[in-house]
């Protein structure tokens, strides 16, 4: 149940990570997300080396620790639930300080916990390295759908503007001294949502003709690809391959 | 002095049935800058609209450098009409500086080197390269209102169209502009109520009032005409001597 | 319920990625007709104002807070397949640009609320608006049970997924009761926020609430009854089988038989969030019970949507 954040993780940089074309980038992570869910949970060594790899990752490309562990909070709901999964969970039991705990439960948690947090410090590194322009432009060569690549564009542009717009309403409500407590009584929140539904709207048609003006005929132009070399391929995707070895190895030696 | 623009006989209502533009008349020549003063509603962003089709006549005429607009000659018209949109958050809708001034060349078939001379130049005519990676909602309103412009002049327009350029310009940002807007070469109609920026700039002024173009001339005489004024509810700034300037 | 890498297991997180582009790609071309042109920056504001909105924290009671999923209100305002596209686009940023969700993940969320809960909100949307007269008051009703269902209706999802690929070791009658438990609370504070929303967008600028075109356009064709009724029919035989499965599940039966020990001290806590606790506490123990239970939920939101809206339109219009 966790909210967004309208400013997004970028963390200004010129690492080797940093230059990576967004694709790349793009492909490795997921790739090396594929590599950790794939592999069976009772590999723990498995999961220090990924921690490694994401740990390496984060020193080349000057992301620090504490910026990782504030943004790691997003976890929490499911960290919660995965905790309580020893306590609920069904037997056979362990006795562990007088507290019996699920077997199962214990595992899946680590499960939980292992995979999920290596998956969000990934997702992490590359928020944090990757201009939004680069993601976008990494999810148009890796062919995502256009128009899907076309929203999310325009999304990202007017994130801000809009959240300002709902940030000064709710200050100009607050200032008259709103304040809900319970769902009785949003309704003068969720109005204001109607008016800024009506404003991102009319917003959107007012920049529909900005386009048109300037020769916008249904399709949005392309622009001149990065260029990729050898070189920032291996770069890329040497890390999330070693990743899908150990993968690999754990499925053979734990599966 | 050849025509630039010209609007004949122009009537338009909106969906809603309100008659926005009611028979506007209105020649341009080439190299000139008008100013376009009118109280809110009159009817200016309406009237500007038309200028590169998105609005379209009839009920009446517009023709731009001799070329009459209509399906056919749209495209055409909107790459030598450069318009400047009166809040540059709706104007600038890329993620990027560079991608947002490439947009109109690029639609209009500009690739490769020349798209990036074309984007370096449009930034270097308002002194905003600098900015040419940023996210355009990450700059000051002077900046984005000067990469608008840019975004227009990147397609090399005969004409530019502002619309309320100055509005919620700081003092310095309101002045660059006005030199950057000065230096360009390039007939000129700017909406505004901003009336001593009107008077720096533009040797011209029309008054929209209601959907008509009720009078025309030089902006000097214009603003020191209090009758006319006080009909057309404009009015210069508390202490302003026009004949001062 | 962003979920994150590894909390549903690789297949069935693969399968539900092929399962999402599916839906996602149907509804592109769904859509494209309208996508093509003027609608790609009105579908890319929209999507930021659904971002924005899901990071409005709204109170459900005092103390317990939720936020806004918006695929129902998307669909009533934009249309269900121009809203699977943009409530997608804003799932799929979210993965990529804020780390919520898990990247492998990115199809179980896609299917959770981005198609899911966009189809379902739209279909009970339909559904609720079938019998009655085309009406501001119709729309407002059924938009509330849309967007209440649609949350719960996510929510069972995410049960059935876990119940497929989940890591193990607990009880799937408990983790379903407390999803849905929880989420109809929550689908409540989404099912007014949406009517609020569509009846202030109704009010200013009807013209832009999709579901609601059939109330302007002069004599436009009714919505076809036959087939909505055949699909209530199929959307009810599908309810009572889940239920069915739910209950005759050996471990939603094992949790009732097992209410000793420790485990049912951290169960009461667990569940003690969950309206329907008590129907479960009230010993309905075998799978007709759950039924009702089940049958009772939906009752009940049907009849609070009801008398919510006799209630608000009394007092102001909307
Ligand atoms: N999209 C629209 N639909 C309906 N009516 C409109 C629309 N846009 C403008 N109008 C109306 O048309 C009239 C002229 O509007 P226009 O925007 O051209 O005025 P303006 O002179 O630019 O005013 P301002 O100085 O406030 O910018 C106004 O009465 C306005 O309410
Ligand atoms: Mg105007």
């Amino acid at each position: 149940m966790s909210g967004g954040h309208a400013h997004a993780l970028h963390i200004h940089g010129h690492s080797v990570v940093h230059r990576l074309p967004g694709h790349l980038k793009v492909a490795a992570l997921f790739l090396f997300v594929v590599a950790v869910v794939a592999t069976p949970a009772r590999a723990v060594w498995a999961f220090g080396l990924y921690a490694s790899v994401l740990g390496l990752v984060a020193g080349l490309a000057g992301v620090p620790v504490r910026f990782i562990a504030r943004r790691m909070l997003v976890e929490v709901p499911f960290l919660a639930f995965a905790l309580l999964l020893p306590l609920v969970g069904e037997g056979p039991f362990l006795e562990f300080g007088g507290v019996r705990l699920s077997e199962a439960g214990v595992l899946a948690a680590w499960t939980i916990l292992a995979k999920g947090s290596c998956g969000v410090v990934g997702s992490i590194l590359l928020a944090a390295t990757t201009e939004i322009p680069n993601i976008l432009a990494g999810l148009n060569r890796l062919r995502a759908p256009k128009a899907i690549v076309a929203i999310a564009g325009f999304m990202v542009r007017y994130l801000e503007v809009i959240s300002g717009e709902m940030a000064r309403m709710r200050v100009a409500m607050a200032a008259r001294g709103y304040e809900p407590k319970a769902f009785w009584q949003v309704k003068a929140l969720a109005t204001s949502a109607g008016a800024l539904f009506i404003r991102s709207y009319e917003r959107g048609e007012r920049v529909y003709m900005a386009m048109v003006a300037r020769g916008y005929a249904g399709s949005m132009p392309t622009f001149g690809d990065v260029l990729t070399s050898t070189a920032d391929v291996v770069r890329a995707l040497a890390l999330p391959g070693l990743a899908v070895i150990t993968a690999a190895v754990a499925l053979v030696v734990s599966g | 002095m050849s025509t630039s623009i010209s609007v004949t006989d122009l009537t338009f209502s909106y969906p809603g049935g309100l008659k926005a533009l009611d028979g506007v008349n209105l020649q341009i020549g080439a190299g000139e800058r008008v100013a376009m003063f009118g109280p809110n509603g009159a009817g200016k962003t309406t009237l500007v609209l038309h200028l590169n089709g998105i609005h379209m006549p009839p009920p009446g005429r517009v023709v731009v450098g001799g070329t009459p607009l209509d399906d056919t000659s749209v495209m055409d018209i909107r790459r030598r009409v450069g318009m400047v949109f009166q809040d540059p958050d709706d104007q600038l809708f890329m993620p990027t500086v560079r991608q947002d001034v490439a947009f109109g060349p690029a639609n209009f078939g500009v690739s490769g080197d020349e798209l990036d001379q074309r984007v370096l130049d449009a930034l270097g005519a308002v002194e905003m390269v600098h900015a040419i990676d940023r996210a355009p909602h990450h700059l000051s309103l002077g900046e984005r209102r000067r990469v608008a412009v840019a975004t227009v002049l990147a397609s090399k327009p005969e004409i530019l169209v502002l619309d309320e350029p100055s509005s919620n310009l700081d003092p310095a940002s309101r002045r660059e502009l006005a030199t950057i807007l000065k230096g360009l070469d390039v007939t000129m109609l700017m909406v505004t109520h901003d009336l001593p920026y009107a008077l720096e700039l533009c040797e011209r002024a029309v008054i929209i009032d209601a959907g008509k173009l009720v009078a025309d001339g030089g902006t000097r005489e214009l603003l020191g005409d209090p009758d006319m004024m006080a009909v057309h509810r404009l009015e210069l700034p508390y202490g302003f001597d026009l004949k001062a300037v | 319920m962003h979920i994150p890498d590894g909390f549903i297991d690789g297949t069935t997180s693969l399968g539900a990625g092929v399962i999402a582009a599916g839906g996602v790609g149907g509804a592109l071309r769904q859509s494209a007709a309208r996508l093509k042109d003027r609608q790609i920056p009105l579908a890319g504001l929209v999507a930021a104002f659904v971002f924005v909105l899901q990071m409005l924290n709204f109170p459900v009671l005092p103390g317990m807070s939720g936020h806004l999923l918006g695929g129902a209100l998307a669909a009533i305002l934009m249309g269900p397949s121009v809203a699977v596209v943009v409530v997608s686009v804003v799932i799929i940023l979210q993965a990529m640009l804020f780390a919520d969700g898990g990247v492998s993940a990115l199809g179980l969320n896609l299917i959770n609320m981005a198609v899911v809960t966009t189809l379902s909100g739209w279909f009970m949307f339909r559904l609720v608006r079938a019998p009655f007269r085309p009406s501001r008051r119709a729309v407002l009703g059924a938009s509330f049970v849309a967007a209440t269902l649609s949350v719960v209706v996510s929510a069972v999802m995410f049960v059935v997924e876990y119940a497929i690929g989940g890591v193990g070791g607990v009880n799937l009658f408990n983790v379903l009761l407390l999803m849905a438990g929880s989420h109809l609370l929550i689908g409540i504070g989404e099912g007014f926020i949406t009517v609020a929303v569509v009846g202030a967008v109704l009010q200013a600028r009807p013209d832009l609430v999709f579901g609601a075109s059939d109330l302007r356009a002069e004599g436009s064709p009714r919505l076809p009854m036959k087939r909505f009724w055949i699909l209530a029919g199929v959307a009810a035989a599908m309810l009572v089988s889940l239920t069915v499965f739910a209950s005759s599940n050996p471990d939603g039966l094992q949790w009732v038989a097992e209410q000793t020990g420790l485990a049912q001290e951290a169960q009461g806590s667990l569940i003690a969030t969950s309206p329907l606790s008590n129907y479960g506490a009230a010993g309905l123990s075998d799978g007709a019970g759950r039924i009702v239970a089940a049958a009772v939920g939906m009752v009940v939101t049907f009849l609070l949507g009801w008398l919510t809206f006799t209630i608000l339109r009394r007092r102001s219009p909307v």
